[in-house]
């Protein structure tokens, strides 16, 4: 995926450290390979660019964002981009019986030892505020309870470039990297919970 | 002549720096120090590369260190959802008054910020329409402008200023920022060793009488002994030394000021042990307008 990577080097990676600039905390517990899950509050488009840009080009590869199919996918323009420059895993929000397993594609990822990226929240809401998580990654750890589930907090790109602005204005991005957690058999809802809790937890 | 004057003086520089090297990794080496001697050398690098090698490489770099500190700082404030757009121009005016820097059209680089700024990004609010909070946006913004980018950009404009005496805006830039340095440094290397007395406990409780002192003399000596970088003769190099080292102080406690309002210890964390940018080029906000005019109004 070579225009990918293009793609990372010459407009992401620029806009992300330069022009905005991020300021990491805990980048040990980044994975530096597969499978993993990522999970992460959502305020911003940019949110899916920051995480993409703090892996090494090698490792970007394999980090494959999860988005709305009907969002991504609904003109060919944002097709060709979804697919091409993010290599985004598109999911249907509403899916029927012929669709099959809705996480099958998340799924074969994992298998194929790739990072995935996910946000649990479902879309983005207003700045510094999150909503419940979906209990979708509890179903994802269930089926994979030894794919470790490494939560972020993000900080910032909500001022950045909130939902419904076009104009891009810079500010510092605070990421912070949490360590990984493994399902322990406890309820998908206690589950949810407690990732939404230590999401909070980093934010601070 | 020129060249040499600021490559012998970069060279003391790296000796000095070497020497605090070897002393602070053989006698003090804790991991704050070595960070900040460490950082010194990546400053050192980046600044000397930034004027040495030609004037437009030299505006691009200021013009960054400025977009770099107002951003720290727009980061740091409190502000609307409604205010990105009038911080949108602002970062926008950056460009715009290191061209009038690097073109040397002293009118408009003197009168861009404080005259045309300050009157037309209120009125950017009025067409958002957003009242609540207008006055104390307008404020934080002007305020940024004024220090980060004003106040930073009279480095630029120094360098453009022709030779007198045989010296020129280069050398005018390093002594200015090297005793800006070098009386941070030594405000709190006589702190460490002397310092008995607070000068200002509720802002920033590291700073001494003692320090302050210390260091206005040493500075003030300083800068005769580098007065070969000015036109300045003795006396005219001793006032400069206290305007600097005076200043340079009052910058440091009023960028702390703001970083104690808002409650944080650092203004970023982009410098290993120094903090943010914010915190480098606290002291040189005030120092950069006020050695500039000094040397405009003595010999420009």
């Amino acid at each position: 995926m070579w225009i990918k990577k293009l793609f990372f080097i010459l407009l992401v990676r620029p806009l992300i450290l330069i022009i905005a600039g991020v300021n990491l905390r805990g980048k040990n517990n980044l994975p530096s390979d597969g499978p993993a899950i990522l999970i992460a509050n959502h305020n911003s488009h940019l949110d899916t660019m920051v995480i993409m840009t703090l892996f090494s080009l090698k490792t970007l590869e394999k980090v494959r964002p999860i988005g709305a199919e009907d969002y991504f996918c609904n003109k060919p323009y944002k097709t060709w981009f979804s697919k091409n420059l993010l290599d985004l895993i598109p999911l249907k929000r509403r899916p029927t019986k012929e669709d099959g397993h809705p996480f099958s594609s998340i799924y074969k990822a994992l298998e194929k030892k790739e990072i995935v990226l996910l946000f649990p929240e479902g879309s983005r809401g207003d700045p510094e505020v999150m909503k419940p998580f979906k209990t979708g990654i509890a179903h994802m750890a269930e089926a994979y309870p030894t794919v470790p589930v490494i939560p972020l907090s993000i900080h910032g790109a909500g001022k950045a470039l909130p939902k419904g602005e076009a104009l891009f204005v810079p500010f510092i991005i605070d990421v912070n990297v949490g360590e990984a957690v493994f399902y322990k058999g406890e309820s998908k809802a206690e589950y949810t919970k407690n990732l939404h809790y230590l999401v909070e937890l980093l934010e601070k | 002549m020129i060249e040499s004057k600021s490559f012998l003086t970069l060279l003391v520089l790296i000796t000095i720096l070497a020497l605090a090297t070897a002393i602070i990794y053989f006698k003090y080496p804790t991991k704050e120090l070595k960070d900040r001697v460490n950082s010194w050398w990546y400053i050192l690098g980046f600044f000397s590369i930034g004027i040495m090698l030609n004037i437009t490489i030299a505006m691009f770099f200021f013009a960054f260190l400025s977009f770099l500190a107002l951003k720290e700082y727009f980061t740091l404030i409190p502000s609307r959802r409604t205010d990105r757009r009038v911080m949108f121009y602002a970062y926008i005016s950056i460009p715009i008054q290191y061209y009038f820097a690097a073109i040397s059209w002293y009118g408009m680089f003197i009168i861009w910020i404080p005259v045309y700024l300050f009157l037309l990004l209120p009125f950017r609010q009025v067409l958002i329409g957003e009242t609540k909070g207008f006055l104390e946006n307008t404020a934080r913004v002007q305020w940024g402008l004024m220090v980060f980018v004003f106040g930073l950009s009279h480095l630029a404009y120094m360098l453009t200023l022709e030779p007198t005496d045989g010296v020129g805006g280069k050398e005018l830039v390093l002594y200015l920022v090297l005793l800006t340095a070098f009386n941070d440094v030594l405000q709190y290397v006589w702190g460490k060793s002397f310092g008995k007395h607070k000068i200002i406990p509720k802002v920033s409780p590291n700073k001494t009488v003692e320090g302050f002192i210390g260091a206005f003399f040493s500075i003030s000596i300083l800068a005769v002994l580098f007065s070969f970088l000015t036109p300045f003769n003795w006396y005219e190099a001793v006032g400069a030394g206290m305007l600097i080292s005076a200043f340079g102080f009052v910058g440091d406690v009023v960028i702390s000021m703001i970083k104690r309002d808002i409650g944080v210890k650092d203004s970023g964390n982009l410098i290993p042990g120094h903090g943010g940018v914010l915190d480098r080029v606290d002291s040189l906000v005030y120092t950069a307008p006020l050695f500039f005019h000094y040397v405009y109004y003595l010999y420009y």
